[in-house]
């Protein structure tokens, strides 16, 4: 069980209407850029409300209109990556890695600090701060922050998109062994279709 | 060196001053967030009214605080039946004074740091688990510092410099109102007073640039990672 939302999104002139039937694994989001596949990861994530519909991640309803049901960001568990990384730019990295961790109840987390570094191969970075890093650096140090938080499920938007292409290769293993080893669901937005088929067992193609 | 009187005008002034700013501080900083974050009806016209001491001849200012908090304004009769007390002729009113002054200065700095910060770090923070209140108080605020710390050090250097809506408002009272300018302005008038009025003088020009100094470099170190 992982994602599971109905909802229509009004953006613009237009309405951005959107359906996911629930499956295991990663559930990629696909299309050109513009038609509102980062609206829908912020629609789960509690970060823009959808005007009608339900979204209902591993189980657990976060928004139903029907019922008047709409928990605020930090309640849902939704670990974001964001495409621009959005590091904390005045901590240190594991501040940034830290940040949801302490909020987290303790019987949410899952993995430890000096894990998740590891699982990343982020440990020699811990000291840095978020604008001395690479591209790569950031975008893994951004999916430590989000695993460190707890979450029952990953929303993950084109985060390839601002690295190069021997760099892709390592974040792509880094995806499919949270997806792996983790079992966590992911919500995958890209629009590489050679990126979704590596990684996705269902795509929901928005047009 | 400044004679004991003159060390005398020097701490009051820096009292003023400080009182000045510690007063305006929470205000300004509410205001420069319901401008730089918030979209409300009347925001143009509270955007105005923050900014007319800056464009107000600084007598007129003090000429509304006399008719506000004189001894027959709401203010002032508020104070008088609440507090038993009065601002007229009182360091307070020499410090509510400058504050005035200080606030639209103190706003935009502050204003500057808000919308420098990217406001989507805060939506990160919600979804770590942050509380909105947490998320503006781990990420804005820190982030804002340097603002603040700027804002803070230029409504100081204006408050010390206050001369035209201190007088009307709160006059020229030896030990109450007579600040740094007030007590130049005085020893202008006292033939032989030229060696005072110099060592005042460069005792002003010396705060002044103490206070620059101090606001350039929490600019630099802001700048570093706000921008």
């Amino acid at each position: 069980m992982s994602f599971d939302l109905a909802i229509e999104v009004p953006r613009g002139d237009r309405t951005v209407s959107v359906t996911i039937a629930p499956a295991s694994g990663i559930t990629a989001l696909f299309g050109p850029s513009g038609v509102g596949k980062t609206t829908v990861l912020d629609v789960v994530a509690g970060l823009v409300r959808p005007s009608s519909g339900h979204v209902r991640v591993a189980g657990e309803t976060l928004f139903d209109a029907a019922a008047g049901i709409a928990l605020p960001p930090e309640r849902r568990g939704c670990g974001y990556v964001f495409q621009d990384g959005r590091l904390f730019p005045h901590m240190s990295v594991q501040g940034n890695l830290t940040y949801g961790w302490k909020l987290a109840p303790p019987a949410q987390r899952f993995m430890t600090l000096a894990e998740a570094a590891d699982f990343l191969g982020i440990t020699a970075l811990l000291d840095r701060t978020p604008r001395t890093l690479s591209g790569g650096e950031a975008q893994r140090v951004a999916i430590g922050r989000a695993l460190l938080s707890g979450p029952r499920a990953l929303l993950m938007d084109e985060p390839l998109s601002s690295l190069d292409e021997n760099r892709r290769d390592g974040i792509l293993q880094v995806i499919e062994r949270i997806r792996d080893d983790l079992a966590l669901p992911i919500l995958y937005v890209s629009h590489d279709r050679a990126e979704v088929d590596r990684l996705a067992a269902q795509v929901v193609e928005l047009a | 060196m400044p004679t004991g009187a003159e060390w005398a005008i020097i701490a009051l002034s820096l009292k003023v001053a400080a009182a000045a700013i510690l007063l305006t501080l929470p205000l300004a900083f509410a205001l420069a967030w319901l401008l730089a974050r918030k979209r409300f009806a009347g925001r143009m016209l509270l955007d105005t009214v923050v900014h007319l001491p800056l464009v107000l001849p600084p007598v007129v200012t003090g000429w509304l605080l006399l008719l506000f908090f004189g001894q027959s304004g709401a203010g002032g009769r508020a104070l008088q039946a609440l507090f038993g007390t009065t601002l007229m002729f009182r360091w307070t009113g020499a410090a509510l004074a400058a504050g005035i002054m200080a606030l639209p200065l103190m706003v935009r700095a502050i204003r500057l740091s808000l919308e420098a910060i990217d406001r989507r770090l805060e939506s990160a923070a919600r979804t770590l688990g942050a509380t909105a209140w947490r998320a503006f108080a781990t990420i804005t605020l820190p982030l804002a510092l340097p603002g603040i710390g700027a804002a803070m050090v230029l409504g100081f250097a204006r408050s010390l410099g206050e001369f035209g809506a201190t007088i009307t408002f709160v006059s020229n009272v030896p030990g109450e109102t007579r600040t740094l300018p007030l007590a130049i302005y005085t020893a202008l008038q006292v033939p032989g007073a030229e060696d005072s009025v110099t060592r005042l003088a460069i005792a002003s020009v010396v705060l002044s640039l103490a206070a620059l100094l101090v606001s350039e470099w929490l600019v630099r170190k802001g700048g570093r990672h706000v921008l």
